[in-house]
């Protein structure tokens, strides 16, 4: 039977199956099941500094409205015994995932402040992240903001946090760079040990009735994959870090076509929300007899045997894929 | 200059202090509210320095004797203490115990009593009421936390549906062994009575702890007196008085430890507010000193006495007139022991502490010609007025009462220096009719007794007073005042001090430039309501306790509002313990925290000359003082006041703080009052911040101090000119249109100068004129709801939710419109034709709370954001909407029969009767309240339990009811809080007994006054707004007819016929009252079939005493006395009581559903047995963003946490009376849950048992919903008597009232 370790990040992985971010991984029953089934590794919730802080004021506000506003009452809610804004809890879930589990368990980080991304990213390396993913997304709606600023400070940012890890540390990037090639190289020499391609951004809707704007987050579908799938095979002989693709991976078929694009570690979501852990385990099976069948003798055979160098038509990753589908279908059409 | 001098002066002094009293200090803070100053230490038992009692006091009295030693003056000033007859030495000279240090915290009285209480006891039983809920708010949050008590045990805390079940619960434990205690005031007090005698009948120990707060006889009031711990004087309780913190804490000690051994149950009370709310340096009592007070012996003995099968006995027979009488008399003994026990547990105390008390202290001249006698605060003014009257060689005494019950006789007889001429008994009650009052009768029998036993010959001339009821003012003067008295011939007896009395002419006069509280620093904070000024000052005097050898006192005051009120917060610092239990009146400092105050309150009025003025000013410092009214900047003048500025709100707001500017002045308090250098004040600060905000999280702590470092940057000394240079005047406090009464009476109260107003100028009865809550323009809101007539789709919803009525709407006849630029726009309806129809804010009364926004439907098609109304800058719209208002008012009422009210929009034309009440910004109750008055006010009469409703409905100095223009109203009174179903049922058998007496005379009558009309009016019987137009013109026709008739009959048909226009009688209160306290009453009031009609504003907590648990609190909500989660699910009131049959019931909730709403209301009202409406109300207890509040009641009833329902009872068999109005869920209760702070607290507080309780409460929901649908499906009728009787309504008029009849 062919070979299915990988190594993602300088971790060593049972396979490349891994369970990104997603409801599954916020509870430590929900790690166990991915665990047991076979997941080779599990990336935890973000924590979000945004959300800690409102949190946090949130209830600040709820406990000083109305106070001391009143004879009869110096205030309105009895006050809180412990402060836990979704930190403590964030955290008591890792240390209990890492005293639980066999396999790396990868924290994820969202900051809105220098310090926050610091002091979180200190505490997440604290209670026993194996790696920290920082999950760096800005919504560059702001006009005065160039990009080569947004992208400085981003650099300015992984390396302040690189200083302060150990741990191996992770990029999650966003698809929607000028130049994302030229700024995952640089990424990666500020000190990310790996990629991960790409985030899913919640996308606002709207709302027919009530005339609102509302978040929604659509599951993947299979077809997501093409964009990960695209720059991975190009990134690949690029930059010398570990790469993730997310985004897409429903099937094994998913996951080999990923991994000969050249990912290191496929990451599932979507997929185990719409089937439940037990796929991890159905994957690993397809992906060791398709192996097998095709006499692969091991993962890391395969991973970027079809990286845009290692594929005789590489100018195909960088075509613009629908002007070739519409040349093929008219000329069908022209028979 | 020379003030400026002076002000140095006192900073050097200050810093002098400090470096004499160098302290080593302990950081951490202590379990309480109160933070530790010093570490908890073992001692020695010694006294140590800065004590009330045993030093400065002392050192005084020392210093004062070397003083006049040498002098053949017969006047000497001691601080001794007497308290058997024996004349005590002077207490020896206090010594600094080598290496010990007291644990020293700064609380309140409430906290100083719980800290011992709740050491001492097994098992506390507890009803909120002020000012005594924090004790047991305290206690239950101790014992949440498993903190145990003296024996390691942790007390069961245990809240009831009233003081009266707190009681039964008291004697239960007691007799079962238990060491059992509970907290009450006022009528707490005296719903615990009749278990009282029985407690004390059967010598069972224990202790209640009571914060003393008046009784509510013309009017209820909150504040402080002795009128409830008087009425429980016959009991049989003996009774222990503490006049300050710290005397709070020791009594509370040496209570339960008398009561043990002497097995009489024992009420320790100390003065509501002034004691129970005031914030002092305490010396704590260490688990040591209680082991050392409390005898191990006497509690075995409590629990060998315990009920048990092991040994069985029988507790509480019933007795005949044989033996009842000797019974009774057996505990004689046992009250005669009392005195020694108290005596000797004191003499522990002060072993222990060097604090020494006596039954009587006695301080003043040993040679003493006038004596004052009193209990409680008010003998912290009367020591410094003594003092100061000594010191000038005056020969006067102050006798302070300490055991009230058993009354000490001998020892107080002994107490007053023989020679005493004349002695004046204070009393802080008053007792009508009685030939004086309870200390004075009191006194007298003491004294008289002992002339008859010839012990004391001649008898002194005594008199009695009252003084400081309902937390009037006691003050130094006061005291000197009595004195003074007692120095004419023939003093007046039974005199008033503190007021003017010109009716009864009661009132002794006083100096009112005699002041003692010259020594340290005043300083007087201005703000609002939940801006963090109060907070700030409380966290200020915690700072100077702990970081300066000074003695502090913090002392707040709140207006009666709930929004916008204005907090006053009086802070005194000095290198003496402070015994000024009374309001600052001459401030060093003044620090005003929006500037807006200087328009509402006299800010300067208590500026000393060279005071220093702080004020948060919007203001740039150049312009800031061009921006005062010209009589504030004549005052600045006058006293030479220097004065500075920062721009807070500014500062707060760039850090990320909104409006909570505390942490903004604090600083600028330290830097400008100089208690401290500057670096260490700011340090402490910073300190106090992380400790204060821990647990609030570090973004919080953070954005916090960030404030800190930011504001002494922005403040900035004001350049003051020669003289003053603004036009404009103060506004004047009501317009010149109000009626009489308004001008002289309410307009001081509005000013805060209720103080001056004479007896004469109050109602005897307490009856006041409504209506008076317009002529209160507090114009405070920021933003303002203007209205955009373009997208309006007249809806009603903005008038609808409005919590205040400041969003008026009205539909009108052309002919009647203001004029042009007068915003209207035509209003659609197929009722009324070519009418106009506008809406209009009352831009002085509006709260700026966002409600009416945030419940419009209408958006602009180019731009969603822009509504019908959009929140806008109060200062761009004030002006025009000022003018459209007054406008607006003059626009005749549409006649309420032209328009069905029960469509939403066209009730909303009516004109309410309940308007600009001092209610929170975003209330979810007045809405409720005010749609009552529009559609049944000017023929309502409202019982209001007492709650959040009776006082935003009932607080002086103005009332939100009000009269329309034919000067018709709801008629509202307030009885009590757990009689409130009995009260309105009287009123409603009143009435009834009324309408028959009118209808009997009027048949007699007919033939005078005209058989036609007469039938006409006796036959009536519609219900809808034209039948009882039509009734009013044939009453007004019998008026009419009757006045040419001077027989006793037409008079007596005269007085009654109005009763003959169908009224209604409402029912109003929250849950506390409805699921609780006045559960019983409601019940028997219900199951009595009559027409009375119940509005229950359903908060789902206690909100007016700040939210403690209620039966209608839902599972996993927080409250307090639930402070983790309330683990069973609410009591269903609604189906409990449609459990009868015959009784109309709707759940809603306004903001889901407002048509349901309104259709419950008008069912209610026309159905004519009881009613029974249970308002979901959005309240700020619920930890929500209030300008979402109607958003809040939506998902409660999407989420199935609130369904929607009614039940219309009916004759016909084949009727399903129960009909749910709203939809199966499509929200979970979690989703619910988590947008408001009362659930998602314990998420972050206890996540497993958040969880576990959401789970349930989902499965309450379902469940509920799965019951109510049953329901739904099932027949029910009323059975129907032959005969009319109050159990058998009539046949429904649902059809009819739904129908409108108009």
């Amino acid at each position: 039977m062919a070979d299915l370790t990988t190594r993602y990040l300088g971790l060593a992985l049972r396979t490349p199956l891994v369970a990104s971010s997603s409801p599954l991984t916020g509870s430590l029953d929900g790690l166990r099941r991915l665990e047991d089934a076979g997941a080779a590794g599990v990336v935890l919730p973000s924590l979000f500094e945004e959300q800690l802080t409102h949190d946090a004021f949130a209830a600040h506000h709820a406990l000083e409205v109305g106070a001391e506003t009143f004879a009869e009452a110096r205030d309105y809610l009895p006050q809180l015994e412990s402060g836990d804004s979704g930190l403590d809890t964030y955290l008591e879930l890792l240390a209990a995932a890492k005293r639980a589990l066999g396999i790396p368990v990868v924290a994820s980080l969202n900051g809105t402040t220098l310090g926050g991304w610091i002091d979180y990213a200190r505490l997440l390396e604290q209670a026993g992240a194996a790696a920290v993913e920082l999950n760096v997304y800005r919504i560059a709606a702001d006009p005065a903001h160039a990009s080569a600023d947004l992208e400085a400070q981003d650099l300015e940012l992984l390396r302040v946090v690189r200083a302060a890890l150990r741990v191996p540390l992770a990029v999650k990037l966003s698809p929607f760079f000028t130049g994302l090639a030229h700024f995952a190289r640089r990424v990666v020499a500020a000190g990310a040990d790996g990629l991960v391609l790409f985030n899913r951004f919640y996308q606002p809707d709207l709302d027919l009735e009530t005339l609102e704007v509302v978040p929604r987050l659509a599951l993947s579908r299979s077809e997501d994959l093409r964009l990960p799938l695209r720059w991975i095979a190009i990134l690949r002989r690029q930059v010398g870090a570990s790469l993730a693709a997310t985004s897409g991976v429903h099937g094994v078929e998913d996951v080999l076509k990923l991994l000969l694009a050249g990912a290191d570690v496929t990451m599932l979501a979507s997929a185990l929300l719409e089937r439940g852990p037990a796929l991890v385990g159905e994957l690993e099976r397809g992906m060791a007899s398709w192996l097998d069948a095709h006499e692969y003798e091991s993962v890391a055979q395969m991973k970027g045997s079809m990286s845009q160098g290692a594929v005789p038509d590489p100018e195909a990753f960088e075509r613009a894929n629908y002007v070739r589908t519409l040349n093929s279908w008219s000329s069908r059409f022209r028979q | 200059m020379k003030q400026g001098a002076y002000q140095e002066t006192k900073i050097r002094n200050f810093h002098t202090l400090l470096e004499r009293h160098p302290r080593a200090r302990a950081w951490g803070e202590t379990e309480g509210t109160g933070r530790q100053i010093a570490p908890p230490l073992r001692r020695d038992g010694l006294a140590r320095p800065l004590t009330p009692q045993n030093s400065a006091w002392g050192r005084g009295s020392r210093r004062r004797r070397a003083d006049h030693s040498g002098t053949t003056a017969a006047t000497s000033f001691v601080a001794c203490r007497r308290s058997t007859g024996e004349r005590a030495a002077p207490a020896p000279a206090p010594e600094e115990p080598a290496g010990v240090t007291p644990a020293v915290v700064c609380i309140d009285g409430n906290e100083a009593a719980a800290r011992v209480a709740h050491r001492l006891s097994e098992l506390i039983a507890i009803y909120p009421i002020t000012p005594a809920s924090p004790m047991g708010e305290l206690a239950d949050a101790w014992s949440a936390r498993g903190r145990a008590n003296l024996w390691g045990s942790v007390p069961e805390v245990i809240e009831m549906q009233s003081e009266a079940g707190a009681a039964g619960v008291l004697h239960g434990a007691v007799l079962r062994g238990a060491l059992a205690t509970s907290f009450t005031a006022s009528q707490g007090l005296l719903l615990m009575l009749p278990n009282m005698f029985k407690i004390a009948g059967e010598l069972a120990p224990l202790v209640i702890h009571v914060a003393a707060r008046a009784v509510a006889t013309h009017a209820l009031s909150i504040f402080g007196d002795h009128s409830d711990v008087m009425a429980a004087r016959t009991t049989g309780f003996a009774m222990l008085c503490a006049s300050s913190v710290q005397e709070a804490h020791d009594f509370a000690a040496v209570a339960h430890a008398v009561s043990l051994r002497a097995r009489v149950p024992f009420l320790h009370f100390f003065d509501g507010f002034r004691t129970s709310h005031e914030l002092g340096r305490v010396e704590l009592l260490e688990d040591d000193d209680l082991v050392a007070l409390v005898d191990e012996e006497a509690i075995l003995a409590q629990r060998a006495r315990r009920l048990t099968p092991d040994a069985p006995v029988i507790r509480g027979t019933a007795q005949n007139p044989d033996v009842f009488f000797q019974g009774r008399e057996a505990v004689s003994p046992y009250y005669a022991a009392v005195p020694g026990i108290v005596e000797e547990v004191f003499a522990r105390l002060a072993a222990r502490t060097g604090r020494r008390h006596g039954l009587i202290d006695y301080l003043g001249a040993h040679d003493a010609e006038r004596v004052l006698v009193l209990m409680g605060s008010g003998a912290g003014a009367a020591e410094e007025a003594i003092e100061a009257l000594v010191a000038r060689g005056e020969r006067v005494g102050l006798v302070k009462l300490r055991l009230f019950r058993p009354f000490p006789t001998a020892a107080l007889v002994a107490a007053v220096p023989a020679t005493a001429r004349a002695i004046a008994v204070l009393d802080r009650t008053k007792e009508p009719g009685a030939p004086g009052e309870p200390l004075y009768q009191d006194v007298v029998t003491a004294f008289a007794e002992s002339l008859a036993a010839g012990a004391r010959i001649p008898m002194p001339r005594i008199v009695g007073g009252r003084y400081g009821l309902g937390s009037k003012e006691f003050t130094p003067a006061m005291a000197k005042g009595v004195l003074d008295e007692l120095s004419r011939e023939a003093p007046l007896n039974h005199f008033t001090i503190g007021i003017v009395d010109d009716v009864s002419h009661t009132s002794l006069p006083w100096d009112r430039d005699f002041a003692t509280d010259d020594e340290g620093v005043r300083a007087l904070f201005f703000g609002l309501g939940s801006d963090g000024t109060v907070g700030a000052a409380k966290s200020t005097v915690q700072i100077i306790a702990k970081e300066t050898a000074l003695h502090a006192q913090g002392y707040f005051v709140y207006d009666s509002k709930k929004s916008g009120a204005l907090t006053v917060s009086h802070i005194r610092f000095g290198p003496r313990p402070i015994r000024s239990t009374y309001q600052i009146e001459r401030a060093d400092f003044l620090s005003v925290h929006h500037f807006d105050l200087f328009e509402r309150v006299d800010v300067l009025e208590r500026a000393t000359p060279g005071a220093r003025l702080l004020v948060n000013s919007p203001h740039a410092p150049e312009q800031t003082w061009h921006r005062l009214p010209r009589d504030v900047q004549e005052q600045l003048l006058a006293k030479r006041i220097e004065l500075w500025a920062i721009d807070a709100d500014r500062v707060a707001r760039e850090v990320g703080m909104g409006n909570r500017i505390n942490t903004v002045m604090q600083p600028c308090f330290f830097a400008l009052s100089g208690v401290l250098p500057r670096d260490r004040a700011l340090e402490a600060i910073r300190r106090s911040i992380e400790t204060a905000y821990a647990r609030r999280g570090p973004p919080v702590v953070a954005r916090n101090l960030a404030a800190v470092d930011r504001a002494l940057g922005e403040l900035h000394r004001v350049p003051v000119p020669e003289r003053p240079t603004a036009a404009f005047p103060r506004r004047p406090v009501v317009p010149g249109d109000a009626s009489p009464f308004v001008q002289r009476v309410t307009a001081r109260l509005l000013e805060g100068k209720g103080d001056l107003l004479p007896v004469s100028a109050l109602p005897a009865d307490g009856t006041f004129p409504t209506g008076t809550a317009r002529y209160e323009k507090r114009a405070i809101a920021g933003e303002l709801p203007i209205w955009d007539p373009s997208i309006c789709i007249d809806c009603g919803k903005c008038a609808m939710a409005c919590p205040h009525a400041a969003i008026r709407m009205k539909v009108y006849a052309q002919a009647d419109a203001p004029g042009s630029g007068f915003p209207s726009k035509p209003f659609r309806s197929r009722e009324v034709e070519h009418c106009l129809l506008t809406i209009q804010v009352a831009p002085d009364d509006c709260t700026g709370c966002g409600v009416c926004v945030e419940v419009c439907p209408a958006r602009s098609k180019s731009e969603v954001r822009h509504k019908a109304l959009n929140m806008e800058p109060v200062a761009e719209h004030r002006e025009r909407e000022r003018e459209c208002f007054e406008s607006f008012l003059r626009i005749p009422q549409l006649d309420p029969v032209s328009l069905d009210p029960a469509i939403v929009k066209n009730a909303q034309t009516r004109e309410p009767l309940f308007e600009f009440s001092g209610a929170c910004a975003g209330c979810g109750e007045t809405p409720y309240l005010k749609l009552l008055s529009q559609l049944f006010g000017d023929r309502v009469l409202i019982a209001n339990a007492t709650g959040c409703s009776s006082i935003f409905g009932g607080n002086l100095p103005t009332t939100p009811w009000t009269v329309d223009a034919a000067g018709r109203g709801p008629a509202w009174a307030n009885s009590l809080f757990e009689d409130n179903a009995e009260f309105g049922f009287g009123m409603r058998l009143a009435l009834e007994h009324h309408i028959g007496e009118a209808r009997r005379l009027l048949a007699g009558f007919a033939p005078q006054i005209g058989e036609e009309l007469a039938r006409a009016i006796l036959d009536e019987a519609g219900r809808g707004d034209a039948a009882i137009a039509a009734q009013r013109a044939r009453i007004a026709e019998l008026k009419r007819r009757l006045a040419g008739f001077d027989a006793p009959l037409a008079r007596r048909l005269l007085s009654l016929c109005d009763d003959l226009v169908r009224k209604s009688v409402w029912l109003v209160g929250g849950d506390g009252w409805a699921y609780d306290i006045g559960a019983p009453g409601l019940d028997h009031v219900l199951a009595s079939g009559r027409d009375v009609n119940v509005l229950v504003l359903d908060t789902q907590v206690y909100s007016n005493t700040g939210g403690q648990a209620s039966k209608a609190t839902p599972r996993a909500a927080v409250a307090k006395f639930a402070a983790s989660g309330k683990s069973v699910p609410r009591k269903d009131l609604g189906l409990i009581a449609s459990a009868y049959g015959h009784v109309y019931v709707a759940q809603v909730a306004l903001g889901a559903d407002d048509s349901q709403t309104l259709k419950a209301f008008l069912e209610a009202d026309a159905w004519p047995g009881p009613s029974l409406v249970i308002g979901y109300s959005t309240c700020i207890a619920h930890g929500i963003d209030m300008s979402r509040s109607m958003a809040h009641q939506r998902d409660a009833v999407r989420s199935g946490f609130w369904p929607l329902w009614r039940y219309h009872p009916g004759s016909d068999p084949h009727q399903h009376p129960f009909q749910l109005d709203s939809r199966k869920r499509t929200l979970s209760v979690r989703a619910f849950a988590e947008t408001e702070a009362r659930f998602a607290m314990l998420l972050r507080s206890d996540r497993a048992r958040a969880e576990r309780l959401l789970a349930l409460a989902q499965a309450d929901a379902d469940e509920r919903w799965r019951h109510y649908t049953q329901l739904a499906g099932l027949e029910r009728s009323v059975p129907q008597s032959t005969s009319p009787g109050p159990l058998a309504p009539p046949a429904p008029l649902v059809d009819e009232s739904t129908a409108g009849e108009g």
